[in-house]
């Protein structure tokens, strides 16, 4: 069975970032860029799932500026198989990007999707649930856990009060929580050999998609600060603190 | 305008956050309605229709609502969404998991994770693990929203007399079950509903440590307690523990932060508590740039004698 990974180049997760002065959004000149964590975590269980022998191929997918090719030759050293990029230096929201991802599932017919829960930079958490959406897949988001077995994915996902096990018919979508495995890295020689393995790159518009945004950013500003607190000598000084200062026990 | 919002219950209760989503419809303005999907869930019918400022709860009552699948959810929403301006949850995993769905089926964009109301079609929303704030406008007939709890104060969960109407169920796509589920069991307050939350990290060592310290500082507060992705990872506590970027996101009165050092990914989840205070060994951690109060030493020695002290 085939796979399909989607992978995004954002900020990398160590990077604090600031805000333009002009409100446009966020300073991205000279920003040290990585694969969206949770991609790579996605990345992982592809691999894994295929060194089960449960998969066959991986491919993993982009969508974004010539510079995606790093990320996607990331998830190559990695162990996907091939990648393609849908090259754009448009913005594209989920929607968008799960509608490229709609037309790149029709043409490879992937059994199962794996993507990362959110992206670290929008903060979206959107993706996945809509691909599956537009596929009418069943989809099991949050994964802590993927086992699949004869047409059928048992998967563990991460809810607001502990634990829940669901069973979907596969082709499904998948996204991964932090705690589905450890990401390996990528070895020297297989860095080396992520270089000849193919990539395709193709356009928005060949895939026939519209990816006009649909919600516009009207500004993005610095968060209000919290005001600078005091150090307290001992437990104590804390005590008196909460008690008569901030009056919250 | 009328405002159609998902809530989240578990058959006899209404779970926090719907509540945060009705302040939020409020600020957007017009009727408000609730949908109230499950198996045997007449209870929480009844408590929804108690919620101030609802005028309506629709109720789908059938077996196949029992889990929440968002296959079966979706469609259902999608079935109601033109008599609606406004399609609204909670952002709970259980609304992170089935509005995403529900917007793509509509063709439209989903917002996620409001904080803040400008007017009906535009919102603020955190990006960036909230070191910075999006103001986004939407141009979509209808807005599917997912509501940030913390960025709404709850209306009153009683003193509402709303009308409960009955609704047809939808198909059962049978495309997923929920085979089981583990919950954690607690008789503290939710983490995310909490007024005093006691939060761990990696300094506390070990899982028993964990509990052994901050058990009974909780106890004293009443408070919930919750834990940094460190200290999940490390297997110290539940997944359901963890405060975040990508875990829950908190803002009690008092959120007091044992061992946590402060990667933004944690400080993201817990930055809107009113009062924060931090125990840790390490000076120059980034935690104590957001405390209120900070005390430097050694948590084993300080968190017992803070026990006592209150």
């Amino acid at each position: 069975m085939k796979i399909l990974v989607p992978v995004k180049r954002v900020v990398d997760y160590n990077v604090k970032v600031r805000v333009k002065a002009d409100q446009s959004g966020v300073e991205l000149a000279n920003i040290k860029m990585s694969m969206n964590p949770f991609d790579e975590i996605s990345v992982e269980e592809a691999i894994k799932l295929k060194e089960a022998g449960v998969a066959t191929e991986i491919i993993a997918v982009s969508i974004g500026v010539t510079q995606c090719q790093e990320t996607l030759r990331t998830a190559l050293a990695m162990g996907a198989d091939r990648a393609i990029l849908v090259e754009t230096s448009a913005e594209i929201q989920p929607l968008a990007v799960a509608k490229l991802l709609k037309a790149i599932c029709e043409k490879e017919s992937p059994q199962m999707v794996i993507l990362g829960k959110q992206a670290i930079d929008d903060d979206s958490n959107q993706t996945g649930q809509m691909l599956a959406a537009l596929l009418n897949w069943p989809q099991a988001t949050f994964a802590s856990k993927v086992t699949v077995t004869a047409g059928v994915a048992e998967v563990m996902r991460e809810i607001d009060g502990g634990m829940e096990t669901v069973e979907i018919k596969l082709p499904a979508i998948i996204t991964t929580d932090l705690r589905l495995n450890t990401p390996r890295y990528a070895t020297l020689p297989n860095i080396m050999k992520a270089k000849k393995k193919p990539m395709d790159v193709m356009t928005p518009e060949a895939l026939g998609v519209d990816v006009t945004p649909r919600l516009k950013t009207l500004k993005v500003v610095e968060p209000p600060k919290r005001k600078g607190g005091v150090m307290v000598a001992d437990v104590a000084a804390l005590v008196d603190k909460l008690k008569n200062e901030a009056k919250v026990i | 305008m009328t405002i159609l919002i998902l809530a989240e219950h578990d058959s006899q209760q209404l779970k926090p956050g719907v509540t945060n989503a009705v302040a939020a419809a409020q600020k957007i303005g017009g009727e408000i309605h609730l949908l109230v999907a499950g198996n045997g869930c007449s209870g929480a019918a009844s408590a929804a229709a108690q919620v101030a400022g609802v005028t309506k709860v629709l109720v789908v009552d059938a077996a196949h609502y029992a889990g929440g699948a968002p296959e079966n959810l979706a469609p259902l929403i999608v079935g109601l969404a033109s008599h609606y301006s406004h399609v609204l949850a909670s952002a709970s995993a259980y609304g992170k998991n089935v509005m995403p769905r529900v917007a793509a089926l509509l063709d439209v964009a989903q917002i996620s994770e409001i904080i803040s109301v400008e007017s009906p079609d535009t919102f603020v929303r955190p990006i960036y693990a909230g070191n910075a704030f999006a103001t986004v406008q939407s141009a979509d007939a209808i807005k599917v929203i997912t509501v940030r709890a913390t960025g709404f104060d709850a209306v009153a969960a009683t003193g509402g007399s709303a009308a409960i109407e009955n609704i047809a169920a939808g198909v059962d796509t049978e495309q997923s079950k929920v085979l089981r589920q583990e919950l954690s069991k607690s008789d503290r307050p939710e983490l995310v509903a909490a007024k005093r939350i006691v939060s761990g990290g990696r300094g506390m060592g070990d899982g028993d440590k964990y509990r052994q310290l901050l058990e009974p500082l909780a106890d004293k507060l009443g408070a919930a307690l919750g834990a940094s992705r460190a200290a999940v990872d490390a297997g110290f506590v539940p997944n359901d523990y963890q405060v975040g970027q990508t875990g829950k996101i908190v803002a009690p009165e008092l959120y007091i932060a044992v061992g946590i050092s402060g990667a933004i990914q944690h400080l993201a989840g817990m930055k809107d508590s009113k009062v924060i205070v931090a125990i840790n060994k390490d000076p120059e951690a980034p935690i104590f740039q957001v405390a209120d109060y900070g005390l430097v030493g050694d948590l084993f020695t300080l968190v017992p004698q803070l026990t006592a002290a209150i």
